[in-house]
């Protein structure tokens, strides 16, 4: 113990010296690089700061000049009278079931169709390949009038099947896991196959346990992107039980140019709305940076 | 046996999910669009009138039309501009790798998870004509008050700073990813070599990124022509005047408000157009990964 702590005695200085030289060029440069950054992150973060500051207010706060900048009292009245309004139990559950279902079922599906094409031979392969890289280039507004019009002849309008399976129709998952795949050694395929292991064994025994970190990343892309869609659920829902929020959030916003917007009450709703795909975002941070920038290159 | 199963019925069984809802919900679809796009059709009836090319020319002599693809193309560069400078400019000063790096993507990154409507209704707040903080500050810095409920210009800057917010935190974790992957060393041979950290940064660094900034350039215009619906519909529902009624929300407006389904239809064919060559430029480009400076 002795000797250690006396090593350690005798080393420190020697790597201070080194930090020291290694640190010397920097120190007001490091500050002033901190202090830009510090500054780009008041700028972006403002926004979100300031809403929920006015979250928190009553009416009269609301209205005052100059703005007041600091949260006030009423955060609690403010969001349950949000909640009250909009129907807020309601939207949520919505958008819960519709960011969920797509991305469980556009990853489901992409998962086999992708597995499909990389390990198997099968007439029109490559067909079905194009068809899908066409999808890439076909966005929902592209075509949203036919697609409303078959969802009608479904009977699908105000379904959350109307409001999920259109949404999956896009090839973006098929490749990110046919790319991951490829990437996989022949080898494991060839051993299954010799361990007698069928090719549905082989998916989910096998390939599904590596492919855990795509299916995460994927999941918060596609969470966010189903929580957040805005044209389609306006199309097909008008009836208040199947609005989503990011729609029925409008309900808290006067239309009409007379009456004013009461802001403490929309921003409780926004920040209600907003709430769930940034904590995905958040908490799931570190597969989806990854896979974000994998699936999208 | 090269890694793959046999298999007759199989393969199919498993890409028929995908390929049913990409028939039904997607090529179907387009292909009644570019059918409806030669056609008049009643919104009464629903019955359609062959017309040939008449909707497209109709399309291309609408001052309305016209002037609402120049609000888009406005619209796009304004996003795409200010978007890609600052967070390249953000990502340049995060990605100096000093103590702390990691705090900074962790709290820039999350504006990707708003939903444009909810960044847009953020931003109507701030920019309230009456209350809002920005107004407020640019009356005391200026001295003027446009309201951007009347002021078409001012509509149109206040909608592309809210778009361009919400991309923020999507534009600075792949110029960071980006960045991180420039080389060290060739950055401090140039620097032994004299050259000054400006210069640098736009003869090695840049040119280096330059797929990461085409990539975003994509994803950005993609962004500007199509998401940022809810975003319009929330601040201004494409006013005042027309002044930010970009493509894909005069294509709402014709479809659903007026129910012109053949001049709709047609919009839809011209946007699929406009993405159809943004795509393939991505595509071809995106193959090129090593970069000449």
């Amino acid at each position: 113990m002795s000797t250690l702590a006396r090593e350690d005695a005798l080393a420190r200085p020697a790597q201070m010296v080194v930090a020291e030289r290694r640190r010397r060029p920097f120190p007001w440069g490091a500050l002033t690089v901190h202090g830009l950054l510090l500054v780009a992150v008041a700028v972006i973060a403002f926004p979100l700061y300031y809403a929920f500051v006015i979250s928190t207010q009553e009416v009269s706060e609301v209205i005052q000049k100059p703005p007041r900048l600091l949260p006030s009292a009423h955060l609690v009245e403010n969001y349950y009278e949000a909640w009250q309004r909009s129907g807020m139990g309601r939207l949520l559950l919505n958008s819960t079931i519709v960011a969920v279902g797509v991305a469980v079922g556009k990853i489901s599906i992409s998962i086999l169709s992708a597995f499909a094409i990389v390990y198997f031979r099968f007439r029109g392969r490559q067909f079905v390949f194009w068809m899908i890289f066409v999808t890439l280039m076909l966005p929902i507004p592209v075509r949203i009038l036919p697609t409303y019009e078959v969802i009608g002849n479904l009977g699908w309008l105000n379904t959350y099947a109307g409001l999920t399976v259109p949404l999956m129709a896009s090839a973006t998952a098929t490749f990110l896991f046919r790319q991951f795949y490829l990437t996989m050694p022949n080898e494991l395929a060839e051993a299954a196959q010799l361990d007698g292991a069928g090719p549905m064994r082989f998916l989910w025994s096998i390939l599904l346990p590596l492919s855990w970190a795509n299916i995460a990343a994927l999941f918060v892309v596609l969470f966010i992107y189903g929580w957040n869609e805005y044209f389609w659920p306006l199309l097909i829902t008008n009836t208040e039980e199947m609005r989503t929020v990011v729609i029925g959030l409008e309900s808290l916003i006067p239309r009409s140019g007379t009456e004013l917007p009461t802001w403490n009450y929309i921003m409780a709703g926004a920040m209600m709305a907003l709430l769930p795909p940034v904590a995905v975002i958040l908490f799931m941070q570190r597969w989806f940076v990854r896979g974000l920038i994998e699936s999208e290159k | 046996m090269e890694g793959r199963f046999p298999g007759r019925i199989l393969p199919y069984a498993l890409l028929f999910p995908s390929i049913a809802v990409i028939a039904v919900f997607l090529l179907v679809p387009a292909v009644e669009a570019l059918r409806l796009s030669f056609f008049e059709v009643s919104p009464f009836t629903g019955r359609g009138t062959f017309v040939g090319l008449a909707n497209f020319r109709e399309l291309v002599r609408s001052d309305i039309y016209r002037g609402s693809l120049s609000v888009t193309l406005l619209f796009a560069v304004g996003v795409v501009a200010l978007g890609l400078a600052g967070s390249l400019a953000v990502a340049v000063l995060a990605s100096l790798r000093l103590p702390g790096f990691g705090v900074y993507r962790t709290v820039l990154l999350w504006p990707y998870a708003l939903s444009p409507a909810v960044a847009g209704t953020i931003w109507a707040l701030l920019f309230d004509p009456s209350t809002g903080p920005v107004t407020v500050l640019l009356r005391a810095v200026t001295g003027l008050s446009p309201n951007w409920m009347m002021n078409g210009t001012y509509a149109l800057a206040v909608t592309v700073v809210a778009a361009t917010w919400k991309m923020l935190g999507f534009n600075i974790v792949f110029f960071l990813a980006g960045l991180q992957a420039v080389p060290q060393e060739l950055r401090e041979a140039a620097q032994v070599d004299g050259a000054g950290a400006v210069r640098v940064f736009w003869r090695i660094t840049f040119p280096i990124l330059s797929p990461v900034t085409f990539f975003l350039f994509v994803m950005n215009s993609l962004y500007a022509f199509f998401e940022v619906f809810g975003l319009i519909d929330v601040m201004t529902q494409g006013g005042p005047g027309g002044a930010t009624e970009i493509l894909v929300y005069r294509l709402y407006q014709d479809a659903f408000i007026a129910a012109r389904w053949g001049i709709a239809s047609a919009q839809s064919i011209l946007l699929f157009v406009m993405v159809g060559a943004l795509t393939l430029l991505q595509f071809r480009l995106a193959g090129r990964r090593v970069v000449y400076a």
